[in-house]
């Protein structure tokens, strides 16, 4: 009936496309029950994100973190790894990357933000390896792993952004980094506006991202252990160096998006935790059904969500938290495609469960 | 002088250790029991967040306090069906539906919450009370720790008791460990693997259900947004330190809660510059050691995480 056009549109494109519509469905109904008008609340979030003034610049903002850290869990999904922990890596990667980005001075800009850039993916790298390690060499789990290690991460920046002597600027009464030269922050490329140069960075490393997994060999490797491990093994792939290296770089990816957020939006450290991260870029690389490509549009969707959210708290009233619930429904409809094409009757909903990884939890991998 | 004697006596510390330990033993039991039967449960941190909001709700609206605790239990299993239904039955990956489960809840309980609660004026329910049992409240020493509590302690301490009898002595035990171990050899011996799988799931929500009343009705008798604070996580860290047995996670959730109390006592007391943060990684990086292998092997049920299909 379809086609074999159809046959691939379907899945990648009107399954997720349904399933926001969907979302946003329950969310009014979510709406509804706290006693508020959902088409208020719906337009309000939309000016918020979208057509008040510098509202677009604001969720292109919003959304560059989403696009590394969806990147960052979309590529372990390829390998078959779940990487709970993009938010621990975003931590240590801001972490890192602050360190040497107020450390160095008097440097050209063109190279001191690379550096701290670079500081920031080698941290997020450094601590999904961890993960990644344990993985290979103990078959530890790496939901497990990565749950504990977030909490590790929060902990850690609190203790050096706490500590006097460490992290912690002289002279400030509530605790935080000292701020980095300007020369080593991420310009701002509309004016009047807070959007940065981290925005078209983190656009370019769709494409850089596509051609890894895609084009490269390591990419191939990737992909094949995702598959099916016993293969990968018996065609002479290191199973166990491959997870190591997809934990790294999806790390490395996570920790870009935590040092971009500070080079760009922040310019200091401090220690409270915004926790959801992690959980978000889950959400993001699910609705972008893993694909590089599908992080655009998921991560401007999540972007878009945050960025209008306090401004229909600030007009409606409706709690910001609303955007949880409609991001929590967009994902079961993303993973279980039975009920859209059951409500849709697309008789057989094409891709009809989602499996992302295959994953077995006691085999270790070396 | 005598606050430095208080803060540092034995008694006290083990009995706030005890107490503390409570949602925890709960939600790591909650855990063990969707486990045991082949579930990941990751979604304790939102059924507990939940369950701590409705409970509170009812109870503030209903001036009942039980009333409360009983809407917290069944409002663990309603959410904990909603994993059941996408994982079981939707075959959904069982992370993925634990990961909506807990931004479900951020979202319900803060849009609800400042809808119907925040600006609530009226007095609050209250906090459940204390029972002291009567001649064994007044033996030293263990008098004061575990017969001096409030009901969601007491109910932890005999579920231990309950849930090990059944995981361990009887039939469903034993159908619960077949499904989680290998679900094929249970359905060809005639088990059901999704009953026992659905039941297991939504027990542990009701028992995760029970760990967020203490938050909201008997540790402090009111409801604060994300006031669970990554507690459930720490319950599944417990569940499996003490390998997914519930005497093993009521000690690991002794040994979480009491490296925590300590740690703040000390501060406060010597003033030493132990940094709080370490003793705060205690349970996180005891728990990547177990995992790891590297002190007596922490191993998983089989068949965890995998989706069952029948067929």
């Amino acid at each position: 009936m379809l086609g074999a056009w159809g046959r691939r549109i379907v899945p990648t494109v009107l399954v997720p496309l349904v399933s926001v519509l969907c979302g946003f469905l329950v969310g009014a109904i979510a709406i509804l029950a706290a006693g508020a008008d959902p088409i208020q609340a719906y337009s309000a979030l939309f000016a918020g994100a979208f057509t008040n003034h510098n509202a677009f610049a604001e969720t292109l903002v919003s959304t560059t973190p989403y696009l590394g850290l969806g990147l960052a869990v979309a590529l372990g999904f390829r390998a078959g790894l779940f990487n709970i922990g993009a938010e621990g890596q975003f931590y240590i990667g801001s972490l890192t990357g602050t360190f040497v980005a107020y450390s160095i001075h008097g440097l050209p800009a063109v190279i001191e933000v690379p550096l701290g850039l670079l500081a920031g993916m080698v941290g997020g790298a450094l601590w999904a390896s961890i993960a990644g390690g344990l993985k290979a060499r103990f078959g530890a789990h790496e939901v497990i792993t990565t749950i504990m290690l977030n909490y590790v991460a929060f902990l850690v920046a609190s203790y050096l952004v706490d500590t006097p002597g460490l992290m912690l600027a002289p002279g400030v009464s509530t605790p935080r980094t000292p701020n980095i030269d300007t020369g080593a922050l991420l310009p701002i490329i509309v004016a009047g506006s807070r959007l940065h140069l981290g925005f078209i960075v983190a656009l370019l490393a769709v494409p850089v991202v596509w051609f890894l997994i895609e084009r490269t060999t390591i990419g191939f490797r990737l992909r094949a252990v995702g598959f099916n491990q016993g293969a990968a093994r018996a065609a002479g792939i290191s199973v166990g160096w491959t997870i190591v290296l997809t934990m790294a770089i999806s790390g490395a990816l996570a920790g870009f998006a935590g040092i971009v957020e500070v080079l760009g939006v922040n310019y200091h450290m401090t220690d409270t935790v915004a926790a959801g991260y992690g959980f978000d870029a889950i959400a993001v690389a699910l609705l972008a059904r893993s694909n590089p490509w599908g992080i655009l549009p998921a991560a401007l969707l999540f972007g878009a969500l945050h960025n209008g959210a306090s401004f229909m708290q600030l007009e409606t009233q409706v709690s910001s938290d609303l955007i949880s619930i409609v991001q929590a429904a967009v994902i079961i409809f993303v993973a279980a495609p039975v009920i859209v094409g059951w409500l849709f009757r697309l008789r057989r909903a094409p891709g009809a469960t989602v499996q992302i990884t295959q994953r077995d939890i006691e085999a270790p991998v070396t | 002088m005598s606050d430095f004697l208080h803060q540092l006596d034995p008694v006290s510390l083990l009995s706030i250790t005890l107490v503390t330990a409570t949602p925890l033993a709960l939600a790591a039991m909650g855990g063990m029991m969707s486990e045991r039967s082949g579930v990941v449960n990751i979604a304790l941190e939102g059924i507990m967040l939940t369950a701590a909001f409705i409970g509170y709700g009812v109870a503030f609206f209903t001036h009942n306090l039980w009333l409360g605790v009983l809407a917290a239990v069944v409002s663990g299993m309603l959410i904990a069906s909603l994993h059941a239904v996408l994982s079981i039955s939707f075959l959904v990956d069982q992370i993925v539906s634990g990961v909506v489960i807990n931004i479900l809840a951020v979202g319900i309980t803060g849009v609800f919450y400042r809808t119907y609660l925040e600006s609530a004026t009226t007095a609050g329910p209250g906090t459940l009370p204390h029972w002291n049992v009567p001649v064994l409240s007044s033996i030293p020493v263990l008098g004061p720790i575990f017969f001096q509590n409030q009901f969601v302690t007491y109910a932890m301490l005999v579920l231990l008791f309950v849930v090990h009898f059944v995981l361990f002595r009887t039939v469903w035990g034993l159908r619960t460990r077949a499904c989680g171990e290998h679900p094929r050899a249970a359905e060809t011996a005639g088990i059901n693997v999704y009953f026992v799988r659905y039941v297991n799931v939504i027990t542990s929500g009701a028992l995760a259900g029970l760990g967020g009343a203490y938050f909201s009705l008997q540790q402090i008798g009111n409801f604060l947004p994300n006031m669970t604070g990554g507690r459930g996580f720490i319950a599944l860290a417990a569940m499996i330190f003490g390998k997914w047995t519930p005497f093993g996670a009521f000690g690991a959730s002794l040994l979480f809660s009491g490296s925590d109390q300590l740690g703040s006592r000390f501060q406060s007391v010597f003033h030493v510059p132990i940094p709080i943060q370490f003793l705060g990684m205690i349970p996180y990086v005891l728990t990547i050691i177990v995992v790891a292998g590297a002190m007596g092997r922490a191993v998983a049920p089989a068949a965890v995480g995998k989706p069952y299909k029948k067929g």
